[in-house]
């Protein structure tokens, strides 16, 4: 059983370890409005917001398992009852078509316009980016967005006692990790979901850690930046763009406002993908990662904990406890790319990240990795030595490039060929050449 | 006030909004209810030997498995040839077809044990590109042929001549709420079936076929859908089928709510093209002759695929008048998902090619593209399509010369010019493409629909008419017409579900013709009952004072009819399809777009920076409603030529078969600036409603300036070196490689 607030009414509702929170909605509640367009966090027409003593923030009620809001506060499309200002700009501005996407457009504005998480300072463009629509093409939501604005609301008051036991601190978790190793850790299941809604798997016992205040800090020093493992992007990245823009701008295209608001970095960087968008950028920079097991811990370098495709070097019963950035020395030349065949919401065909420290017009040290050029996020050894003790010029980069080409042997999949990844792997460092002489986004040009 | 002609908000707007518009998954479940799903081929062409579904019966919830042989008459869901299976039978011929169906308790546990089946097969060769096709010579009907005049002798005299080619790839649909059906069992055989479709008559009649009943047992009704452009015509078939035969079979309601995944794996796309040419021109660009090849992936059946061919040969001249002109079409049979409608229906495909053409000349010759589109316009003496119908109503060289101007079009491409001077990575593009599009089913019959309004005695009016809501506001359209014959405001109409049992034989809701056809009819309704008021009104000598609820009152005391149907038919049309000549049309819808571009040529990443259109939407009879479909039809269109790409593999398995992998356009991807404008001289010159023309296809086909732009950009990364081999969707990958081979030209 699971406990949450909805409407100022505490709901009591039988609920399986994964069951979604959409499902419930839908066939148990009875509250229709919120859709299911895609079961994977990809469309948002099930955006719902739920509340917590951090305050609202919006997520994917269809990849959001029951027991992640035990004890917590629920809105659905329904809460606002139909005369919200962004209901009624909505309406006005003819931002609704099919009306199937509508609702969880509708919350997505909402949210902005309580300024929940993710949302402050946000363009309506972005607060949107994880909301699909097929009809409208957008223009008259973007204006409702704007018309509505902003006006703020507390957080949720009253909230119910968890129905369920889930450890509380980090300590509680590695007791239970190490007398139950087979459990799954479930942060923000914006990737464990899709293993249920769509490859139907069982999970057997699962254990929540997105509540475990332990494993929630943001530790910002003259040093480092250091992140627990359950901290979500969406909170991490306003200190990762103060650590450079380039980061806070990687994190603004790492799912929509639902997906960091669910999504960990820690979660990023244990499940182990080979293209996970945080983990060449991190190793470029030169993480650490604290892992627990019981009362021990130990610290890796980043680099080190992704071994071969889909294994890492995580025991049993051990988990991700921090991660740890650097900040890069002054004179270090940082930059991360991510590309993709959409700009928002998609996932790399290449992300390439490089810091380069050049001295009196020398380079010092380079570290550059990628994503999606290899089974695991990988250093470019050829690049790097290419660059470094050279002087820093047109005709070091060219070198470097062309041995960056040879780093890799990428493969042909959906996302991109074999050939387009090393050909724009080499033509990134170029451009990080050109971009001293000219303007090179395409999104600035 | 008038009703029509006016920017009011769609019917349910206010019911999207809160979330309480229903669709069929929200209408409360019934107990017993059943849910369904397919289990899937997963290896595609095969000899299907046997299916072993012991497993699949016995797995936790599951009430009843049924395949081929269980179907008690015909096994078809093909609309006009019978030769797509609602379960495969003896042969598998893609991958994702259905092979057998599951009954359970719930949805989880349907989609759990409908895995759990195993189909022995034999493994056959598979054709899965266009190019196995073609050397196969495997196609689902005879190539066709439309011409006129000599094309080869003008070719062959013509002052320059060049040829080339394009592929264009297809496109997945996304409507947002996927396929979904709920059939409940009636009294004596009847079943009343929920669908989410374009076409409830279709459904209807497959139906009876596939039960072996009448089809007046059967009644399909739909009030709306979470989108279709297209992809709910035929596509919704075989959930709506499957629902059927589960309800026949147990007696029970049953549910089939389609996974995201199998929906876009098993139901149809936007057919991908391959397109040449070889075309003669003079020193201003004007062509002489040409002619133009034309290829498509059909996919395993024949669906909709004749008609979505001919189309794309109706719509290869576009703006243009083509002296001698031949347009040869294969329509290759493959050994993947049959392809299918998508807004545009093969229009767009053959809209591209011209306009390529256009973009060739204009590279050879060097000049500005749009100076090239203008010589080539339709115009006086000028004014036979290749398929022989006069272009009686061309308003494209007024719509471009006003685009033109209000964009300011010759010091736009200098500050394009100025740009790509003093750029090296950043290149920009710039094109101004028109359209014209036919508005009519190229197959005659389709063209007719009826409506049926009922006014009561309080004056409040019912409305039902054939044509199905998608969220394209055919609804709110209809009832303007209707509120606007009534003289009373537009919420005095309710607009209920369309359903076969009101209106019968109706045609599916497609082609743009929703409004032309279904308002019409309404119209038509609507007047008989309107005359009768007016008469009875005659004899009152009071009724000047009366309220339209006193007039209704009173007529219905003195027993006057306040109920009728009505009936339209497209007036003037004939075509000879073996000929390829004839009148297909009423009329045509115009438009013209401006899109500017900016590439990165390290990366081939790219971002439309500006966009200005102007669209003939003739009278509109909803200027918001119309806006709406300008604007969601071009970032679709963008979203074909751009980011949305299908991938397949060798078996031909899609392996874009989700949002994470199949990329449709966000609210980011639209342009910054974006200026939509319908053209305030347009006026149909037939008398449709209002002079009012379609707009649900055309304006998709502006998003081609896109294309154009793009690769007027990444010409400009190697000037003087021709015209860029830029194959759509134009991805980042893509843009980047035809970077690199124009540079890599000699010369």
């Amino acid at each position: 059983m699971i406990r949450f607030l909805l409407d100022g009414e505490v709901i009591e509702a039988e609920a399986g370890a994964t069951d979604t929170v959409l499902d419930l909605l839908r066939y148990k509640l009875r509250r229709t409005g919120t859709k299911e367009g895609c079961a994977e966090g990809d469309c948002g027409a099930c955006t719902v917001l739920v509340g917590d003593g951090e305050g609202w923030r919006a997520v994917n009620a269809c990849i959001l398992f029951a027991p992640m809001i035990d004890g917590k506060a629920l809105k659905t499309v329904e809460s606002l009852g139909g005369d919200h200002p962004v209901q009624r700009e909505m309406v006005a501005r003819h931002g609704s078509q099919c009306g199937f996407c509508t609702p969880g457009f509708v919350m997505s504005l909402y949210a902005r316009s309580i300024g929940a998480a993710g949302t402050e300072g946000v363009p309506v463009g972005d607060v949107i980016a994880g909301n699909l629509c097929r009809c409208t093409g957008y223009g008259p939501i973007l204006d409702a967005g704007e018309a509505a604005g902003v006006q703020g609301e507390a957080g949720p008051q009253d909230l119910p006692p968890r129905a369920n036991p889930n450890p509380a601190t980090a300590d509680e978790l590695a007791d239970l990790l190490m007398a139950h190793p087979e459990t799954q850790i479930v942060a923000g299941a914006t990737d464990v979901g899709l293993w249920v809604t769509k490859q139907h798997r069982d999970l057997g016992p699962v254990v929540f850690i997105g509540d475990i205040a332990d494993l929630r800090g943001v530790e910002e020093s003259e040093e480092a930046l250091t992140l627990g493992a359950a901290v979500r992007y969406s909170e991490a990245r306003a200190a990762l763009a103060r650590l450079h823009p380039d980061l806070g701008e990687l994190v603004r295209r790492i799912g929509g406002v639902q997906v960091r608001n669910s999504g960990t970095i820690g979660g990023n960087i244990a499940n182990g993908s080979p293209i996970g968008d945080m983990p060449p950028a991190l190793i470029a920079l030169g993480a650490e990662l604290t892992l627990r097991h019981g009362p021990a811990r130990r610290t890796i370098a980043l680099q080190d904990f992704f071994l071969s495709y889909g294994k890492q070097d995580r025991a049993p019963g051990e988990f991700v406890e921090s991660i740890r950035v650097p900040r890069p020395e002054p004179g270090t030349l940082v930059r991360i790319v991510k590309l993709s065949k959409r700009f928002d919401s998609d996932i790399s065909g290449v992300c390439g990240a490089f810091a380069i420290h050049i001295a009196d017009g020398v380079v010092q040290q380079a570290r550059i990795a990628f994503g999606g050029m290899a089974g695991i996020p990988a250093r470019a050894p050829g690049a790097e030595a290419a660059l470094t003790g050279k002087p820093w010029s047109a005709e070091t980069v060219e070198a470097a490039a062309i041995a960056l080409a040879q780093d890799y042997t990428p493969l042909d999949d959906l996302r991109a060929s074999a050939d387009y990844r090393r050909t724009v792997a080499a033509n990134l460092l170029r451009r990080i050449w050109a971009e001293q002489q000219e303007p090179v986004s395409v999104r600035h040009g | 006030m008038a009703e029509v002609h006016q920017p009011l908000a769609h019917e349910s707007a206010r019911l999207h909004v809160s979330g309480a518009a229903t669709y069929i998954d929200d209408i409360v479940e019934t107990p017993g209810l059943l849910h369904l799903a397919f289990g899937l081929a997963t290896d595609g062409h095969a000899k299907l030997v046997s299916l072993d579904l012991e497993a699949v019966r016995a797995a936790p919830g599951v009430v009843a498995v049924f395949t081929a042989a269980d179907i008690p008459g015909e096994n078809n869901i093909g609309p006009v040839v019978h030769d797509d299976r609602l379960l495969a039978d003896g042969e598998i011929l893609y991958p994702g077809q259905p092979l057998f169906l599951v009954a359970a308790t719930s949805t989880q546990a349907a989609r759990r044990a409908a895995r759990l089946g195993k189909a022995v097969t034999e493994p056959l060769p598979a054709l899965v590109t266009i190019d196995d096709a073609r050397a196969a010579g495997s196609q689902i009907e005879a190539s066709q042929r439309m011409a006129r005049g000599d094309a080869d002798a003008a070719l062959a005299a013509a002052p320059h001549r060049i040829s080339g080619s394009l592929e264009m790839g297809g496109q997945e649909h996304f409507y947002l709420e996927g396929q979904v059906a709920l059939a409940t069992p009636g009294e004596q055989g009847q079943l009343h079936i929920l669908s989410s479709t374009q076409h409830p008559s279709e459904i209807q009649h497959l139906v009876a076929h596939l039960l072996g009943r009448s089809h007046a047992e059967i009644t399909v009704e739909v009030r709306r859908m979470g989108g279709a452009f297209g992809g709910k015509e035929t596509q919704a078939a075989p959930f709506a089928a499957a629902c059927a035969l589960v309800a026949a079979k147990t007696g029970r309601p049953a549910k089939f709510r389609a996974d995201r995944d199998d929906d876009m794996m098993l139901t149809g796309k936007r057919h991908d093209f391959s397109a040449a040419y070889d075309v003669g021109f003079d020193a201003d660009g004007v062509i002489r002759g040409i002619r133009i090849e034309m290829a498509s992936r059909c996919g395993a059946t024949t669906d909709l695929s004749p008609a979505i061919n001919d189309r794309a040969m109706f719509h290869a001249d576009n703006c243009y008048f083509l002296p001698a002109v031949e347009i040869v079409s294969h329509r290759l049979k493959t050994h993947t998902v049959s392809n299918t409608a998508f807004r545009g229906f093969g229009g767009p495909q053959g809209m591209l090619a011209i306009e390529r053409v256009m973009d060739a000349i204009a590279a050879h010759l060097g000049r500005d593209p749009l100076e090239v589109r203008r010589a080539n316009l339709y115009g006086p003496g000028r004014d036979l399509t290749p398929y022989r119908m006069t272009v009686a109503d061309n308003v494209a060289p007024a719509i471009i010369a006003d685009l033109a101007a209000r964009t300011g079009y010759a010091e736009r491409r200098a500050a394009v010019d100025a740009f790509n001077a003093s750029h090296n990575v950043l290149k920009r593009g710039l094109a101004l493409t028109p359209v014209k599009f036919g508005i009519s089913f190229t197959t005659t019959h389709l063209n007719q629909a009826g409506a049926l309004v009922l006014v009561y005695a309080d004056g409040s009016i019912h409305l039902n008419h054939g044509g199905t809501e998608m969220g394209q506001g055919l609804h709110t359209k209809v009832a303007q017409v209707v509120a606007d014959v009534f003289g009373v405001s537009m919420d005095r109409v309710k607009v209920s579900a369309t359903r076969t049992d009101k209106v019968p034989n109706t045609s599916a809701t497609a082609a743009s013709s929703g409004a032309d056809l279904n308002g019409m009819a309404a119209f038509n309704a609507a007047t008989v009952i309107r005359e009768r008021l007016d008469a009875f009104a005659a004899t009152q000598p009071e009724s000047a004072g009366w309220s339209f609820d006193e007039l209704c009152r009173r007529a219905h005391l003195a027993r006057v009819s306040l109920a009728a149907t009505g009936f339209y038919k497209t007036p003037h049309i004939e075509y000879d399809r073996p000929s390829h000549s004839g009148r297909p049309f009423l009329y045509f819808a115009y438009g013209a777009a401006l899109s500017e571009v900016v590439i990165d040529t390290l990366t081939g990443e790219h971002r439309v920076v500006a966009v200005d259109i102007l669209h003939d939407a003739g009278r509109s009879l909803n200027p918001a409603i119309d806006l709406g479909q300008i604007e969601g039809a071009f970032i679709q269109g963008m979203g074909w030529l751009t980011t949305e790409e299908l991938v397949y593999d060798a078996r031909g398995r899609l392996l874009t078969h989700a949002p994470s992998t199949y990329k449709i356009p966000t609210a980011n991807d639209r342009p910054a600036r974006m200026e939509i404008a319908i053209w305030d001289r347009g006026e149909n010159v037939e008398p449709t409603i209002h002079r009012s023309k379609a707009v649900g296809e055309p304006p998709f086909m502006l998003a081609i300036s896109v294309f154009s732009a793009l690769t007027a950009a990444v010409a400009a990364a190697a000037p003087g070196k021709g015209l860029p081999r830029l194959d759509a969707p134009a991805t980042p990958e893509r843009v980047l490689r035809a970077v690199q081979e124009l540079r890599g030209r000699g010369g």
